[in-house]
């Protein structure tokens, strides 16, 4: 991984599979350091004793922890219109570009 | 040391096993785990990753997870949260992994079992709760996938680099299975994929603390072909280092037919997941009174249930080892043991004609038509003196087979065993009509001569005449 103010916008793009155009990664590369740096400035309080934030919810719901369900089945959807919403299809398997050598 | 690496390298080994867990349905939704169903039959829109679904916890999952945890006492994390594990493969269609990267489940623990005679501690480093990602199948065209599986709550057990053999892994692997098993907490079916391993190993000089570089073997579910991969691979480690060249951190498959591993062209940032918080999921907090109740809920362990047969039933050790090897085979001995007081001879026939049998018919003992009660009532009968042993297998064959009612079938049979005195009486007369040289012997002092007249009676009676009895007629009508 890349240090926390500083991301190759290149290789983001590509393990998101998101292609730039010319110039784009430029751009980006600006503006992502830049936010990089804004939110760096957390660095500079002392937080050694405070319990990091694991949910962005927890100020609105109650209790903020363990939304359970039972262990009970659902309906699952059409088996005809899960193949009707894949690309390709075959045998009632999704087809999709060969993955394998 | 180590058996596979002598005098100056020692294999250090870990393992991540995979272990699918026994919920009705899925991790994140309603779908059912279902082995077997028409391919794309369970799948709804969450394990779809389908835009805007919204993952919600299976609540026996986290038990399941957690009593696994207590099983193998680790500690439970009273606060665990959720985390993506983001990367691009059509098994896992929302191209993220839901997992724990930082606070699983469960922490530390240990697995203690026999190898080789010698008791040996592994260490479990965590156990971290995850879903299981889709089927695939490739063929000239294309990939196919089935997401029936994709979501099915899968839980990863982590031992620390504690082994040092195969033998080792193999023991862990063994004791890890029916821990799960006993546990309920898995049907560690290895056809159906329930228990998978990805291997890690690396040499180093003995006495070195550092480990060496390590190479995972990825995605193994048979134990023998695990043993065979581990020992070829420290050998080729070794092999390597002794040339003078250096283990390259990779990961490796196991070809089984070749008996080798081979290097997997994996992409420089493949390990690049970017793991991230699960803004879908809130985090699990676990209570220490939701702990106790269920540690109080924990089934009995291969090792308690091993050493009870000893302690309460009185069975030799070897026995209880034997006959708690394998779950179902226990759970069927439990039950013959609610039904008679023959202990011994009920684990006699588990071990001799039900398991040989098992094995000659190719049926496990639960397929077959043999039952806990009826083959508790054979023990009865043998214990009291109504058939012979031999008699005994003979019955047992039959109920494995056809089943039925024993009572009925050594009557229809004629199996039983003759203690009727006016029986007895006429045959002990007629051995000693026609045996005069034994009996002659027998009445100078050689008691065996005995044995000659017993002989006889067996015959005649086709077996069915109980010994013991046969002797005391005989050594009445003798004089002794």
């Amino acid at each position: 991984m890349a240090d926390a103010t500083h991301m190759d916008v290149s290789y983001i793009a590509h393990l998101a599979r998101i292609h730039l155009a010319a110039g784009e990664a430029e751009l980006f590369q600006g503006q992502l350091d830049q936010v990089l740096n804004y939110v760096e400035q957390l660095g500079e309080l002392d937080l050694s004793n405070v319990e990091p934030t694991t949910r962005s919810t927890a100020a609105f719901e109650h209790p903020g922890v363990n939304v359970l369900r039972d262990d009970t089945p659902r309906p699952s959807l059409d088996h005809d219109a899960v193949i009707a919403n894949a690309p390709a299809a075959r045998d009632g398997q999704i087809l999709v570009p060969k993955i394998m050598e | 040391m180590d058996t596979c690496a002598p005098m100056k390298y020692e294999a250090c080994i870990g393992l991540e096993t995979h272990v699918m867990q026994k919920t009705v349905t899925k991790m994140f939704c309603g779908c059912r785990n279902e082995y077997g169903a028409p391919p794309n039959t369970n799948v709804c829109p969450v394990c779809l990753g389908y835009p805007g679904a919204l993952p919600v916890l299976n609540a026996k999952a986290i038990e399941l997870c957690c009593k696994a945890g207590l099983l193998l006492g680790c500690e439970i994390n009273p606060h665990s949260k959720w985390d993506r594990k983001n990367y691009f493969y059509p098994d896992m269609s929302k191209n993220y992994q839901i997992t724990q990267a930082d606070r699983p489940l469960c922490l530390g623990g240990q697995i203690v079992t026999e190898v080789n005679g010698e008791m040996k501690t592994f260490t479990i480093e965590r156990i971290h709760q995850e879903e299981n990602a889709a089927k695939n199948t490739h063929d000239k065209s294309g990939s196919l996938i089935d997401y029936n599986r994709a979501g099915t709550a899968l839980m990863e057990i982590v031992s620390t680099p504690c082994m040092h053999s195969a033998d080792d892994a193999f023991a862990y692997i063994q004791a890890l299975k029916l821990i799960m098993e006993y546990g309920g907490i898995s049907d560690c079916d290895l056809e159906k994929g329930h228990m998978r391993s990805d291997v890690n190993v690396s040499v180093r000089p003995v006495g070195q603390e550092k480990l060496g570089a390590k190479v995972e073997i990825k995605n193994m579910n048979s134990p023998s072909f695990i043993v065979e991969a581990i020992n070829f691979e420290i050998a080729r480690q070794i092999e390597l280092i002794e040339n003078g060249g250096k283990v390259v951190q990779e990961t490796r498959g196991y070809d089984s037919d070749r008996g080798e591993t081979f290097s997997q062209r994996t992409k420089e940032d493949a390990h690049d997941y970017r793991y991230f918080p699960e803004p879908d999921l809130l985090p699990v907090e676990i209570s220490a009174a939701q702990i106790s109740q269920w540690k109080s809920e924990l089934p009995e362990l291969p090792v308690q249930r091993r050493e009870r047969y000893v302690r309460e039933l009185g069975l030799p050790d070897y026995d209880a080892k034997v006959l708690t090897a394998e779950k179902h085979i226990s759970d069927f001995f439990d039950t013959a043991c609610h039904k008679t007081k023959q202990y011994k001879l009920l684990s006699n026939y588990m071990m001799g004609k039900v398991a040989s049998l098992v094995t000659e018919k190719g049926v496990s003992v639960i397929e077959s038509k043999l039952t806990a009660g009826t083959l508790a009532q054979v023990a009865d009968l043998v214990g009291g003196g109504n058939i012979s042993s031999s008699a005994a297998n003979e019955l047992i064959e039959v109920l494995f087979t056809e089943g039925g009612d024993p009572k009925a079938i050594v009557e229809v049979k004629g199996m039983a065993q003759v203690n009727d005195d006016s029986a007895l009486e006429k045959w002990a007369e007629e051995a000693i009509a026609a045996n005069a040289k034994a009996v002659d012997a027998y009445k100078a002092g050689n008691a065996a001569s005995v044995n000659a007249l017993m002989g006889y009676v067996m015959k005649q009676s086709k077996g069915k005449a109980n010994p013991p009895a046969v002797i005391a007629m005989l050594k009445k009508k003798l004089g002794a």
